[in-house]
């Protein structure tokens, strides 16, 4: 078994598979912590089936790099869906489950439609579950996504003291002069972009597991803002890497093996915390 | 010049005037209680004061140098979540942001700052505590350091003892008066008529009738004798 590992490790596909994996493991536990807190969860959910319509029309298209329009498309929907959710005529979450579910109908219909692929549910399913792209990319995707999980991180740690106040308490944060919405808009197309690269991992039926797993996992052992956020990180870069090369030597399905990973450390955490918290009683 | 001047201000919500008319000033070091019937617009009008809503009509303007961000802000029901994981000196020290401009992190300062409000306050044992863990008592006193991290000059509070039981309610009366006492202006919006005349040197009351003015001149005024007619009513 050590040996297909070493094997498998030896190939630069594999290589790209896991620094990918690991750098979008990263980011979207770092959005996520806030996305759960700020009752968003939901944003990402509907983000992803917005990306799918993007990329359906992407591949309908020919596209060779679908990068370039799925990313602007995705964030442009993110910056609106924030805007309906402060409207208050519509509710925040019906918005989003409007968008969402029209976007994942849209997209299928035109796949459907246009695609002159042979293997049309083929497709579908691996744009919605990942599978196999991981393991199929160039190293031009390779360096994008290196180069936007960089820049994720140092918007995360430079605006960090102003997410928390942004999350902890918006009206405190507003009248002391924390430019509230600017920081809204930043974590919304943070949050678009890392879906859209997290799509390359998991598919985007999966990826509110990748982005809110670890964050609720660390919430149940951890107290302060900081530790869970350290924590959830810690968390979701071991699932990923754990889930790759189990789904490698396994053969298994990349994604769902990340989020089952994920799902089993939440587990774990649940009980860690019940017990934790009964002992102190 | 006065610290906050208010005038002809009508609040509300998406054009929708809660209340109208309202004007009143605010020197430096004044104690001002806000009272009137639940719903009259008091939480909307200290919101406006923040700047958190547009006014709908009227004038607000500061003065004696103070900014709009120099203000404390106690809610009065913070949207905290339940499950919001924060510790207390996390809390405490986010009130420093108002100083903080376009600087990401906190310098020895504001860590000075922070520290110093929480042993003001009789939190140090709870510094590391998780604030959803704490009593409301506890919670009030954390919000309360964190608006003072914010501003020395100005706090506005928004019912601060609600849901407090008596004890720590009248620890918590002592707590402001205390801070007023070394110079901190205080806006204090509550429902109860008779801490506010015991602490308060100014009354704002709206509702139907608006009233500004001193505690004595409220007391003498139908507003304010026949609202404390009705609350010794209540008691018996
Ligand atoms: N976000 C809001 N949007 C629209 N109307 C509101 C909102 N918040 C409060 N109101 C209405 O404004 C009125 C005044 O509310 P409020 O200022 O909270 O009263 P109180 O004096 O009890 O603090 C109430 O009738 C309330 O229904
Ligand atoms: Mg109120």
């Amino acid at each position: 078994m050590m040996e297909k590992l070493l094997l498998y490790l030896s190939r630069p596909f594999v290589y790209y598979a896991l620094i990918v994996g690991v750098l979008i493991a990263l980011c979207s536990s770092l959005i996520g912590v806030t996305l759960v807190l700020k009752r968003f969860s939901f944003i990402g959910d509907g983000l992803s089936h917005v990306a799918f319509g993007v990329m359906a029309i992407a591949a309908v298209l020919n596209l060779t790099n679908d990068m370039l329009i799925v990313m602007p498309g995705t964030v442009l929907c993110a910056i609106l869906l924030l805007r309906t959710g402060q409207n208050s005529r519509i509710k925040g979450d019906a918005a989003i489950a409007m968008i969402s579910v029209s976007a994942l109908a849209f997209g299928y219909l035109i796949m459907n439609i246009f695609s002159t692929s042979s293997n049309l549910s083929g497709d579908v399913c691996s744009t919605l579950f990942g599978s196999t792209s991981i393991l199929t990319l160039t190293s031009t995707e390779v360096w994008l996504c290196i180069v936007l999980s960089i820049m994720v991180v140092l918007i995360f740690i430079l605006f960090y003291n102003k997410i928390f106040a942004v999350t902890f308490d918006e009206d405190f944060a507003r009248a002391s002069g924390v430019k509230a919405g600017l920081y809204n808009l930043i974590i919304a197309v943070v949050t678009a972009v890392i879906i859209v690269l997290a799509m390359n991992l998991v598919g985007s039926l999966l990826i509110s597991a990748l982005v809110i797993f670890p964050a609720l996992s660390a919430m149940r052992l951890f107290k302060s803002f900081l530790s869970v956020t350290v924590f959830s990180v810690i968390i979701s870069i071991l699932c990923a890497f754990l889930g790759m090369i189990i789904s490698i030597l396994a053969g298994t399905p990349v994604g769902s093996t990340i989020v089952a990973a994920d799902a089993a450390v939440f587990i774990i955490c649940c009980i860690a915390g019940a017990v934790k918290g009964g002992l102190r009683r | 010049m006065s610290l906050i001047n208010v005038e002809k201000l009508s609040v509300g919500y998406d054009g929708n005037a809660v209340e109208k008319d309202i004007s009143f000033r605010v020197e430096g070091g004044d104690y001002l209680c806000i009272v009137g019937e639940n719903g009259s617009g008091k939480s909307t009008l200290m919101k406006t004061l923040l700047g958190l809503i547009d006014p709908l009509a009227g004038k607000i303007s500061f003065g004696d140098g103070l900014k709009k961000n120099e203000i404390g802000y106690l809610p009065q029901q913070t949207q905290v979540q339940k499950d919001f994981p924060a510790s207390v000196y996390e809390v405490v020290l986010s009130g420093c942001q108002a100083h903080f401009n376009w600087r990401p992190f906190y310098n020895a300062q504001d860590k000075k700052t922070a520290d110093m409000f929480i042993e003001q306050l009789g939190i140090t044992d709870l510094k590391k505590r998780c604030y959803r863990e704490l009593s409301g008592g506890q919670q009030q006193r954390v919000l309360l350091a964190r608006a003072l991290c914010a501003t020395r000059k100005l706090i506005l509070l928004d019912e601060p003892v609600a849901g407090l039981d008596p004890k720590v309610t009248e620890e918590m009366y002592e707590l402001i008066k205390e801070l007023n006492d070394r110079g901190t202006a205080v806006i204090m919006i509550t429902h109860d008529i008779a801490a506010a005349i015991r602490y308060a040197d100014h009354i704002l009351h709206i509702g139907d009738h608006i009233f500004f003015g001193s505690r004595e001149e409220y007391i003498n005024s139908d507003a304010g004798s026949f609202f404390l007619k009705k609350q010794g009513g209540d008691e018996k």
